[in-house]
């Protein structure tokens, strides 16, 4: 309104202010309850994971429970030991780190400091879309073509193992590894490169003694994350490990997982069961576990977005 | 004038009636997770003819079906059974009088790799094998490689039966046995493993899967797992499965046990993996 014809002008932008004040409350209102919502469901299902859970101590004791070395849910009486399934999943989480990890670093590092700006984007885009492919699509290629590669290299009776969920994790969680860590060697300022080279430092020098300990909050935020990606999977692990609910403490045998236990047996599970709760403490087990690591893989990557 | 009102009056509360006739359809089914397939799939079928019918299927097991029915907390059990005595006295003292429908056969093949020369195996031999004695097929007159020995689930129904029809209530302590969560799981690793025996629906047999014929103990007969065997009643990894109603039924709970029996329903009962009653034309 720039010009001022008398009152009706005036009206109008009186009207006009009052609808931008409203459209900014409105737009506090959708935002603010957008976020409650999320608030809430998280807590909502905290509290019902909990309250599912809880009840299986009545058939069993906690530490009977978490040490447990027998999982037999359908006996009379059941035995309802998770000590295998912690054992697995832990086996097949830090073999899958191993790969991620080198691999994800390295993929951060060649994208951010080697090479040439023109290809960054379109790497950067490619390692993306790696995390977009459905785990469930990483499970049947497994299935079909690595777990009977693996069989004819190592000689298995079966391809169906450890090592197989964890190589196909490895590459699932390697996308997570490589983007958190390319943001963080992103952050690193250009001057303190400049600086290295200007001491004589050469190219691998800095990225070893300058870029990566400069980057290393966002690198472990990335590994924490990673984790908990690897930890969480499912469809994929419940496909190519056999689901053997006996640990071996061996790579090339078949292991069972929290998580793909909770996918072989909810379906059919007769609800209010002690099998049933133990499935719900078993998903409690596993949301305090990534809980935990998604809490201090944040509290990480903060710290970087303060200092680097 | 006034009649006509009346009658309009009249009419309205007939169809408000039906109306909620209609809406209060309700069917309840519970028990065996062996006969929830079956139960699921038909109930699917059944509420397309009948939109008006709320229908319930749960599982839970044939005993808590059976309990159901007793307390008239359920309309129709699905049983993996017969009722025991026990459950028939308290029926009774209850005044509910159980009418035992069969519905399906529940038949389990045993399945290798068709490079397998192993032609035929004993209930004791699979038993061997299930618990980890006997870890190697030379052991049973075949090659030497270990045996990748694969189950279901233990949540599942078909794991449930071969629990106790073959393992005799023992569990799958087999070490490194492979547990998978669908039959059709079980078919894909067994016919992509040389070493590997497991147990499926007869309805999933297929050209990669190479059946044994089985036998209770070693004097035989040994029976080849087919339709005609199980309908027969010599092949010996199978059982009926039942539906149990309070009395002979009436009714919705009547159109829905007809409809189960129908060709309909039996080409349904195989489209699960079980095999039906009679032989049925395709």
């Amino acid at each position: 309104m720039t010009e001022n014809h008398g009152r009706a002008p005036a009206v109008a932008s009186w009207v006009g202010r009052r609808w931008g004040r409203a459209r900014e409350w409105i737009a506090r209102g959708v935002t603010w309850g957008c976020a409650s919502v999320s608030l809430l469901a998280l807590g909502l299902i905290t509290v019902y994971l909990f309250c599912e859970g809880v009840p299986v101590f009545r058939t069993v004791d906690p530490l009977a429970f978490l040490g447990g070395k027998a999982w037999f849910p359908t006996s009379e009486p059941p035995s309802l030991g998770i000590l295998p399934m912690i054992l697995g999943s832990g086996l097949v989480t830090m073999v899958a780190l191993a790969v991620a990890v080198p691999f994800g670093v390295a993929t951060a590092l060649f994208i951010g400091e080697v090479v040439p700006t023109v290809f960054r984007n379109p790497l950067k885009v490619a390692v993306e879309l790696l995390a977009g492919i459905p785990s469930v699509v990483y499970g049947f290629f497994g299935l079909v073509i690595v777990v009977p590669w693996l069989e004819a290299l190592l000689g298995l009776p079966t391809g169906q193992t450890a090592l197989t969920a964890a190589l196909l994790l490895g590459v699932m969680a390697l996308p997570t590894v490589a983007s958190l860590t390319e943001d963080a060697v992103a952050a690193v300022p250009n001057a303190w490169r400049e600086a290295a080279f200007a001491l004589g430092a050469t190219h691998w020098q800095t990225m070893r003694t300058v870029v990566v300990p400069a980057a290393r909050s966002g690198l472990l935020a990335g590994v924490l994350l990673g984790m908990g990606r690897a930890v969480g999977e499912t469809m994929t692990v419940l496909m190519v490990s056999g689901n053997s609910p006996r640990f071996l403490p061996s790579l090339t045998s078949p292991t069972r997982t929290l998580t793909a236990t909770i996918a072989l047996e909810m379906a059919e599970t007769p609800v209010g069961s002690p099998h049933y709760h133990a499935l719900f403490a078993v998903g409690t087990v596993l949301f305090v576990f990534t809980l935990l690591l998604n809490v201090v893989g944040d509290m990480v990557g903060h710290r970087l977005g303060r200092h680097g | 004038m006034r009649t006509g009102v009346k009658l309009a009056v009249g009419a309205l509360f007939v169809v408000a009636a039906l109306g909620l006739a209609g809406v209060a359809q309700s069917l309840v089914i519970k028990g065996s997770t062996t006969v929830l397939p079956i139960a699921q799939l038909i109930a699917e079928e059944f509420a397309a003819i009948h939109p008006a019918a709320v229908i319930s299927v749960q599982g839970g097991g044939s005993g808590t079906g059976i309990a159901a029915l007793i307390d008239r907390t359920t309309h129709i059990a699905i049983s993996s059974r017969a009722m025991k005595p026990s459950e028939w006295a308290k029926a009774v003292a209850n005044k509910v009088y159980p009418y035992h429908w069969f519905v399906a056969n529940d038949a389990i093949a045993v399945v290798v790799h068709p490079t397998n020369p192993i032609s035929r195996i004993t209930f004791a031999q699979l038993r061997a094998i299930y618990t980890g004695e006997i870890r190697n097929w030379k052991d049973l007159g075949g090659r030497d490689q270990p045996i990748v020995v694969v189950s279901r689930d233990t949540a599942s129904g078909t794991f449930e039966s071969f629990k106790e029809l073959v393992l005799e209530n023992k569990e799958v302590t087999a070490p490194a046995a492979l547990f998978q969560p669908s039959n059709g799981a079980v078919a894909e690793t067994v016919g992509r493993t040389p070493g590997a025996i497991g147990y499926i629906g007869l309805g999933y047999l297929n050209p990669t899967l190479k059946a044994l014929p089985v036998a209770r103990d070693a004097a035989g007969p040994f029976v080849e797992a087919t339709r005609d065997t199980v309908v027969a009643g010599i092949y010996p990894i199978a059982r009926p499965l039942f539906m149990i109603t309070d009395g002979f039924p009436t009714g919705l709970v009547l159109e829905f046990i007809m409809f189960v029996l129908s060709d309909q329903g039996q080409r349904t009962v195989e489209e699960a993996g079980f095999v039906a009653i009679r032989r049925i034309g395709g």
